[in-house]
């Protein structure tokens, strides 16, 4: 039972950090189309973001990376979509192709900057340790990345409802033509759309190295999963990320529980095939009436 | 019809080469090289048939591939155990052999679930998938995950699948010593063929009635279901044609390489297959073997030099076909012929008018 | 005359019925003979809006049935629930006496129901051939299709006949004009050779020129076919139309023949109204 209750908090901060992913990769694919594979890359840049940091900020290179790992992978993804994405909107097949030459790229570079061996970076001390609670423990640095994943969600939230940009990529999100007749600037939407959620990746990139080693190829890891949390959740969907992340991270870890880490991945994908017999675009769907 | 005499005369000539001219060319181990991309080239069949023709981007045909390679590989580690148990599932604490394993020592049963296997998960996927209408970037995805987990899977079930290390030490293959230089040539030859059939088969289907109807699906799947045809169906069936081929594929792929392991069918190796279609030119069958060849051949010779080169290459080689030349190798040297007639054509404009073009079928 | 013996009594019956479904299936039957459609009570709702509330609609075999109403009447939903796109939340869809409701678009059509759409779909990388073997060919089994076409047959000439593109017959779908693309799939609606057609806006978007060629179109294959038609130009009502059936906010507001409703002040005032001068 107290083992059990320890994988409630795996469970969160595991579907926290594929909620900072996901976020980044259902806004671009709901707004513009495309598939963005390098957005592991991402997150591997700002795990070295805070890895590089320690040299200069010590032991609070994690908290000091924050900033600068979101500024940093959301220049990444703004650069990218300059180059080469925003020639291929609406084709998220061949985006997918594409971006993943880029990742590979990435990845490599990586491993000449860094080495093809996974670094470790100390977690801040005030991270260490946790609180009991009946019988089982939070830790502070999971308990840290729950935070995290509501501050930016909340922050997403209130920039697509309060502000006057955030709206405008609700509405490019609903019917670009529409809000490009209305006289929104669909190209600087979308510029920024791609910086924040390129920047969620590097803050998740962070994250991770709180709860483990970081490596090139950190990227791939999760990027599969934060895919299925958009399959799941329905394009460009706040509420339906969020509650397809947590879920996901909590059948993944109790599954690895239960039975063992091989077979919970297969759990999961199992569940999310059956997930979509019943709701096949995902749990929330903008409603169109076009035959596309 | 002209098309057509020029389609079947470079069918021949690749047939001459592949068949009279390398053998006798090649040193036996550039043969054995070149029998291991003809298998990957089978695969790479497959998605040029489900992805070009289709539209159905699969990113997880290593699964199919595995599937038919592991099931070739069990029935060699029983059949070289001889009643015993195969000797990695000694070393991993194995008393005795799983139920999952017993069918194997069945060539016969071994042999049909190569292909069978691969086309009944892809049939259950398809249908679970396709009838839902799950599609495009939504099927890439699931599929990719589909890789994940299946080695994922292998990896972590050492004493049933072998770990990390896969599949390998094989001493006999169907009485014939797998690394003898005879062998390796016998099996250049058996792959070499099975390409060729399987391809003349996938142009035979691309050229059908159903060949057409699949393009349709690929460009109007909504449309296409009130011409009164269920899109799902025809979707499964090609999924599952493509999921047989990489099946054929990873089980000929066993003794020509000696191993089946999950590294080569994860995440990225489906990918890279992926990659090499496109490279090669997606819309034409010849087109993903040509790119299967050519891609593996660059990446052997390559990472003999610099490994780390051959990802920066890869990379940018793909990040330029994609934006300059989609349609691939085959898509330029169609743009090519085109300009060149257009040229022709020109001059001959006052002469003779192009008239209505008689296609007989899409080049494949 | 070999009837089998034990059958004596009501036999001229049962062989009036065979030659009516006969007639039925080749689609041929005497207007006003038989009700083919029946829609009875539907009702969609999408998100609270409802776009179809409590309509009654009845075509017979043979008719030829104009749909019009202003933007926004529930027309082109009316054609999507009728094809299965759209899924009512109560109400029926009767086809020569099976409900349609709750079928996948590929049965119905295989019952056979044709639509077009308003913005004409055909399959670009297709020759027009091509295009109408594919609609001619759907009752094949699967395994069927794994032939290579070899010519033309007689149902897709004919349908190239009747639309008119015999001499682009070998030319991929994608270079056609706007006009010439509607009519391909007017050609494949025939090639399927449904008992129901349903147009969405057939002339929508053409010249005037192409107009008429649609109208003589529509009113050849409306000889030996049930028809709905859903319309905006009112133009082309006035030429063409026999029966027609006024949809308002979702609601039936009139039905009859172009005359009666033409005069009806409702129709002016909802519809026409805005168009008066050319109604006139």
């Amino acid at each position: 039972m107290e083992s059990l209750l320890n994988q409630l908090p795996i469970g969160l901060s595991i579907g926290a950090v594929l909620l900072l992913i996901a976020l980044g990769l259902t806004f671009t694919f709901g707004q513009m189309g495309v598939i963005n594979m390098a957005h592991g890359e991402f997150i591997m840049a700002g795990a070295y973001t805070a890895y590089m940091l320690q040299d200069w900020a010590g032991a609070q290179a994690a908290a000091v990376a924050l900033p600068v790992a979101f500024a940093l992978a959301g220049t990444m993804g703004w650069v990218l979509e300059r180059t080469a994405i925003r020639h291929f909107y609406g084709r998220p097949l061949d985006t997918l192709l594409l971006t993943w030459g880029v990742s590979l790229v990435l990845q490599q570079a990586a491993r000449d900057l860094f080495g093809a061996p996974n670094v470790q970076v100390v977690a801040p001390s005030w991270l260490n340790g946790g609180v009991t609670i009946g019988g089982g423990t939070l830790p502070y640095n999971r308990l840290f990345i729950m935070a995290l994943a509501i501050a930016c969600v909340a922050g997403i939230w209130a920039y697509q409802n309060r502000s006057a940009q955030g709206r405008r990529m609700r509405a490019v999100m609903q019917n670009r033509e529409l809000a490009a007749c209305s006289g929104v600037a669909t190209a600087r939407v979308d510029q920024l759309t791609f910086f924040i959620g390129s920047g969620l990746a590097g803050v998740a990139g962070v994250a991770l190295t709180l709860i483990g080693p970081v490596g090139p190829s950190i990227g791939t890891y999760y990027i599969v999963d934060a895919f299925l949390v958009v399959v799941a959740g329905g394009l460009g969907q706040l509420r339906g990320a969020v509650i397809a992340a947590l879920a996901l991270g909590m059948l993944n870890s109790f599954a690895e529980f239960w039975t063992n880490a091989s077979l919970a991945k297969v759990i999961v994908f199992a569940a999310i095939i059956v997930f979509l017999q019943f709701r096949p675009q995902g749990m929330f769907v903008l409603r169109s009436r076009a035959l596309t | 019809m002209s098309e057509r005499v020029r389609g079947y005369a470079l069918f021949a000539t690749v047939a001459l080469l592949l068949l009279v001219v390398a053998p006798l060319a090649l040193p036996a181990f550039r043969l054995d090289e070149l029998a291991k991309y003809l298998c990957l080239a089978i695969a790479a069949l497959g998605i040029g048939l489900a992805w070009g023709q289709g539209g159905m981007l699969t990113l997880g045909q290593g699964v199919f591939f595995g599937l038919g390679g592991y099931a070739m590989g069990m029935y060699l580690k029983l059949h070289d155990a001889g009643g015993d148990l195969p000797d990695f599932m000694v070393w991993s604490g194995v008393e005795r052999l799983p139920a999952l394993w017993q069918p194997f020592g069945n060539p016969v049963v071994a042999l049909a679930a190569v292909v069978l296997v691969p086309v009944a998960v892809a049939v259950l996927l398809g249908a679970l998938v396709f009838r839902r209408r799950v599609r495009g970037a939504y099927f890439a995805i699931l599929s990719q995950a589909l890789a994940a987990a299946f080695v994922i899977l292998l990896v972590g079930q050492q004493g049933l699948t072998g770990g990390t290390n896969g599949l390998t030490n094989f001493y006999d293959f169907f009485g014939r010593d797998p690394e003898a230089e005879s062998t390796q040539r016998t099996m250049y030859f058996v792959v070499a063929g099975v390409l060729g059939v399987l391809y003349l088969l996938a142009r035979q289907l691309v050229g059908s009635r159903f060949g057409r109807l699949l393009v349709a699906v690929r460009d109007g799947e909504d449309r296409v279901r009130f011409l009164g045809y269920d899109p799902a169906l025809v979707k499964t069936v090609t999924f599952a044609i493509s999921a047989g081929m990489a099946g054929l594929a990873g089980a000929l792929f066993v003794p020509v390489v000696g191993i089946i392991s999950p590294s080569l069918l994860g995440v990225v190796p489906s990918l890279e297959l992926v990659v090499a279609v496109a490279v090669g030119g997606r819309y034409a069958l010849a087109g993903a073997i040509l790119g299967a060849v050519v891609m593996n051949y660059a990446k052997t010779s390559f990472s003999e030099e610099w490994a780390g080169g051959w990802l920066y290459l890869q990379g940018a080689l793909f990040i330029l076909v994609m934006t300059l030349a989609p349609k691939g190798a085959v898509g330029l040297y169609q743009q090519a012929r085109d300009a060149l007639a257009r040229r022709r054509g020109a001059s001959a404009a006052a002469v003779e008018k192009p008239g209505v073009a008689v296609k007989e079928e899409v080049p494949a | 005359m070999s009837e089998p013996p034990v059958r004596g009594a009501g036999r001229a019956e049962e062989r009036a019925e065979a030659a009516m479904s006969e007639a039925e299936t080749a689609g041929r039957a005497e207007a006003g003979a038989r009700e083919l459609l029946e829609i009875r009570g539907l009702q969609v709702v999408f998100d609270g809006f409802r776009a179809i509330d409590g309509v009654d609609l009845t075509v017979r075999q043979g008719e030829l049935r104009f749909l019009i109403g202003p933007n926004g009447a529930g027309k082109t939903t009316l054609i999507d629930v009728i094809t299965g796109l759209t899924r009512p939340s109560a109400g029926s869809v009767r086809f020569a006496g099976t409900e349609l409701v709750g079928r996948k678009e590929h049965r119905i059509v295989r019952l056979g129901i044709g639509r077009t759409f308003q913005t004409s779909v055909v399959f670009e990388e297709l020759t027009v051939v091509e295009n109408l073997d594919l609609a001619a060919t759907f009752r094949r089994p699967l395994w069927a299709l794994l032939r290579r076409r070899r010519g033309v047959s007689d149902t897709v000439a004919e349908a190239l006949e009747t639309v008119g593109l015999t001499d682009l017959a070998e030319r991929p779908a994608g270079v056609l004009s706007h006009g010439q693309r509607q009519w391909l799939e007017i050609g494949m609606l025939i090639a399927q050779r449904p008992r129901l057609l349903l147009l969405d806006e057939p002339v929508a978007g053409m010249s005037r020129q192409e107009r008429e060629r649609t109208g003589e179109l529509l009113t050849t294959i409306a000889e030996d076919h049930t028809v709905v038609v859903v319309e905006h130009d009112m133009e082309f009502l006035r030429r063409y139309a026999s029966q027609v059936t006024v949809l308002h906010e979702g609601r039936v507001l009139v039905e009859g023949d172009v005359a009666q409703v033409r005069a009806d002040p409702r129709v002016q005032e909802v519809y026409l109204g805005r168009t008066a001068e050319e109604a006139a």
